[in-house]
């Protein structure tokens, strides 16, 4: 096959109910690529690839495959082909095997009669799996066990078993540590190798000129360019990607902080950290840094009251506090942007009027009476103050995007006129414009004083906007730097142990 | 517009279910829509209608109740005895009450503090609470009520021609809805059967809107206990069998989903005319009570299908 492209998408046209969300958009992919698929949200990647898997049928345009042209009508003659899609939440069944899952649909059997043949199958799964590299998998292993990082591999194995030929990824390092990050890049290496092309659609820049060879961009359903990595740069992509020059990423922050308002000293929880202590000065943004599973997120739930401490003392504004629950975080001062903003931050299927009142319910009552005009008044002054793009107050926040939900949180938040805020991974899913605008909004309350905690896994982010950084590693604080003496090396030593390890040998 | 039509037809469904079912059952039956067998259908509905509109908050906050037609004959019981003995009625009503307070917080507690789920919990306590029942009226049911005109009023009696039933029934709807609609516990009602993590994380105590949202539902069950004793002047021991069905299809009827969060109390009264107006159609049409019972199983499966449709 060689040079020949494997699939090739010319001209695809797409409407939905009258809206156009694709226009004339050309995509091709030739074997043994990685080829990253790029573009704000809404920007019509997942259409595309829905249409080129057959969930959803192209208007106009042509689909070539492997030389032949013709559509697919459904998933499943995709995968015939050999094109299988790793979706970002997992097709794992959790309380089966990792050779159950693997063989799911498809299990061998003795003729048939639907009696398992379990040893083959368990054969077959070692040997996937070693091939990937990933012999430390048990087969026998409760999938739901494994963590996200595994669970990942053994889709990818799955789908190596069925002899895909070409592996979509959607967000595929969105839920990984650092270390299995590695892991999958060396894997995709080693798929490139067997001559599988991947197509990697992802938002992280830094992982995409790392790993890929081809960029394609779309922008509001056009097709604005495919380049090749060598022969490009960050500036050019984000540029293909808004339309325009985006200037600079993260504001100037001139603030210079003062007293010390938010104060942690000896946090513990049981099996999980211990000896956490941490101080924010006022107009602070103190970044958190750390492998996933070092802790940080448990930091920030117990410091919130969502679960019970075991020790510890927190001050705000040199009071101490008592929190026990998150209602009395809230009103010490302290609101809380949660890393999942569907499963802790809003209630999907409500307007954002009520949405965003949740977590001001006091402000916009009087005993015990919800006040009409407060809670418009309050609600309406957020959205405008956060750009929140939608409808009205009355939308469904679950029909918003993913960085217009975001900005529903944090309007949330606002509305406590909290004095401080804690982050947590809060530009994870947001496209570059609303990232953008969200570091603008954390710079505006650091300018009114607010003290600032954000626990990120994106270094250059960290880097970007931090005062100072804090990293945990397992369960413990490593070490807290000043931004500017730090570098992501450092940082990244730090996180995975190294710093404190040589600190004993030191000693 | 096509959107806007089906999304106010979703919320218009029950309605229009009802007077669809009115109209039927007034060409079957000439006593229909007299004047008496209206009045005397909302009599009738008041009771399931009041257990049904605990049931929603319960559903709302992603819960269910399986014990309300225990606790009803519990409190029954109870206010019952106390009448027996010849107390005050007044206070017999409150004693049954109070008990349906604390049955229902009981629940709410075992299903928060204990975290138990809702079905299971309360499967367990309608077996307890009728046991309890049985235990307290030994078996029989308690009868020679005092013959206070109070007590009798609350079942039985008229305000300007309308029973007193169905008078508290439209005013316990109007508080409630108030309550659901206008406050802020009403509003955390829906926020946690909505996204109970988020809401917690926004500071809401769930735990307490919960428990008490089950202690209203046992003291609106003893509510309507008390209207069931009041006109049959006695307690009985098996009182409220199975009553939990019809009120969870009131509240399904009406719109609110079983997943919680999304749901409204209106809908709930219309669902409680409904299965009260095919009762009321199908036994002035001499239909069986077996074949009643199939009709009304059609008509709840035919309500959530179309429901499932327009969605």
């Amino acid at each position: 096959m060689g040079e020949q492209t494997f699939v090739s998408m010319e001209g695809i046209d797409k409407s939905f109910s009258g809206n156009q969300v694709l226009k004339h958009v050309d995509f091709s992919v030739v074997p043994g690529e990685v080829h990253a698929l790029m573009g704000e949200n809404g920007a019509g990647k997942s259409t595309l690839i829905k249409i080129l898997t057959g969930i959803h049928h192209k208007d106009a345009g042509t689909i070539t495959v492997k030389g032949k042209e013709g559509a697919f009508s459904n998933p499943k003659e995709a995968e015939k082909e050999g094109i299988v899609v790793i979706h970002q939440e997992l097709n794992i069944i959790p309380y089966l095997s990792v050779v159950q899952n693997m063989f799911l649909g498809k299990e061998l059997t003795r003729g048939k009669t639907g009696i398992l043949r379990n040893k083959e199958m368990y054969e077959q799964t070692k040997e996937n799996l070693r091939m990937l590299g990933v012999d430390d998998i048990d087969p026998d292993e409760t999938a739901g066990d494994l963590s996200v990082g595994k669970q990942q591999m053994v889709e990818i194995a799955r789908a190596l078993s069925t002899e895909a030929e070409m592996i979509i990824m959607d967000e595929p390092t969105a839920a990984l540590t650092d270390r299995e990050i590695e892991n999958l890049f060396r894997v995709i290496r080693s798929l490139q190798e067997q001559n599988v092309a991947v197509v990697y659609i992802s938002h992280r820049m830094e992982e995409i000129f790392h790993i890929c060879d081809r960029i394609t961009v779309l922008r509001d359903g056009e097709y604005t360019g495919t380049k090749v990595v060598a022969d490009t740069s960050f500036d050019e992509i984000v540029t293909l990607m808004v339309g325009r020059e985006l200037g600079q990423r993260f504001p100037e922050r001139h603030h210079q902080p003062g007293e010390t308002v938010f104060e942690v000293k000896n946090l513990a929880r049981e099996g999980h950290f211990e000896n956490i202590s941490f101080e924010v000065k006022s107009g602070e943004i103190l970044g958190v840094a750390g492998l996933m599973g070092a802790g940080r997120t448990e930091i920030m739930e117990t410091v919130f009251g969502a679960v019970r401490k075991k020790s510890g003392e927190i001050s705000v504004d040199g009071k101490p506090v008592s929190i026990k629950h998150p209602s009395d975080a809230i009103k010490a001062g302290i609101g809380f942007i949660t890393e999942d903003r569907k499963d802790e931050g809003l209630v999907l299927h409500s307007s954002i009027r009520e949405n965003i009142s949740l977590s001001n319910l006091e402000a916009v009552s009087k005993n015990g009476w919800i006040s009409g005009k407060k809670e418009k008044d309050l609600v309406e002054s957020l959205i405008k103050k956060l750009h929140v793009r939608a409808t009205g107050a009355e939308q469904e926040v679950r029909s918003l995007s993913g960085g217009n939900q975001q900005k529903v949180v944090i309007a949330k938040w606002l509305g406590i006129e909290p004095r401080v805020l804690i982050l947590d991974e809060p530009t994870r899913g947001v496209d570059i414009g609303a990232k953008k605008e969200i570091y603008h909004i954390m710079n505006e309350l650091t300018e009114q004083g607010v003290a600032i905690v954000m626990v990120s896994s994106e270094l250059p982010e960290v880097l970007g906007i931090s005062d100072r950084i804090m990293v945990v590693h397992e369960g413990k604080v490593a070490r807290i730097f000043d931004t500017e003496e730090a570098d992501q090396e450092m940082i990244m030593k730090a996180a995975t142990g190294g710093e404190y390890r040589e600190e004993i040998h030191n000693e | 517009m096509k959107k806007f039509i089906m999304s106010n037809l979703s919320r218009l469904g029950p309605l229009l279910g009802l007077i669809l079912i009115m109209i039927v059952l007034g060409f079957a039956s000439d006593n229909f829509f007299t004047l008496d067998n209206i009045l005397n259908l909302l009599r009738q509905v008041s009771i399931n209608a009041l257990i049904a509109f605990g049931m929603t908050f319960v559903i709302l906050t992603g819960g269910i109740d399986l014990s309300v037609g225990s606790m009803l004959a519990f409190g029954s019981a109870l206010t019952a005895g106390v009448l027996a003995s010849g107390m005050d009625p007044i206070l017999g009503v409150l004693i049954g009450l109070m008990a349906g307070l604390a049955m229902g917080a009981f629940n709410g507690v075992v299903i928060t503090k204990g975290k138990v789920a809702p079905f299971i919990a309360t499967l367990a306590t309608m077996t307890i609470f009728r046991g309890a029942t049985l235990v307290y009226t030994e078996g029989r049911p308690i009868t020679g009520l005092s013959d206070s005109f109070t007590f009798e009023m609350i079942g039985k009696g008229y305000v300007f021609g309308v029973p007193f039933p169905a008078i508290l029934m439209i005013g316990v709807f109007f508080v409630l809805f108030f309550i659901l609609h206008k406050t802020v516990f009403g509003r955390k009602v829906y926020a946690i059967g909505g996204n109970e993590e988020a809401s917690v994380l926004s500071g809401i105590k769930a735990d307490r809107v919960k428990i008490g949202v089950y202690a209203l539902t046992g003291m609106l069950s003893v509510l309507a206990g008390i209207i069931l004793t009041s006109r049959l002047n006695s307690a009985q021991p098996t009182a409220g069998t199975m009553y939990e069905l019809d009120a969870i299809a009131a509240v399904v009827l009406g719109g609110t989903s079983l997943a919680g969060g999304r749901g409204r109390i209106v809908g709930t009264l219309i669902g409680a005319l409904i299965i009260g107006v095919l009762d009321n159609g199908l036994n002035l049409m001499n239909v069986s009570s077996f074949y009643q019972q199939i009709v009304k199983g059609g008509v709840i499966l035919l309500a959530v299908l179309l429901d499932r449709r327009s969605k």
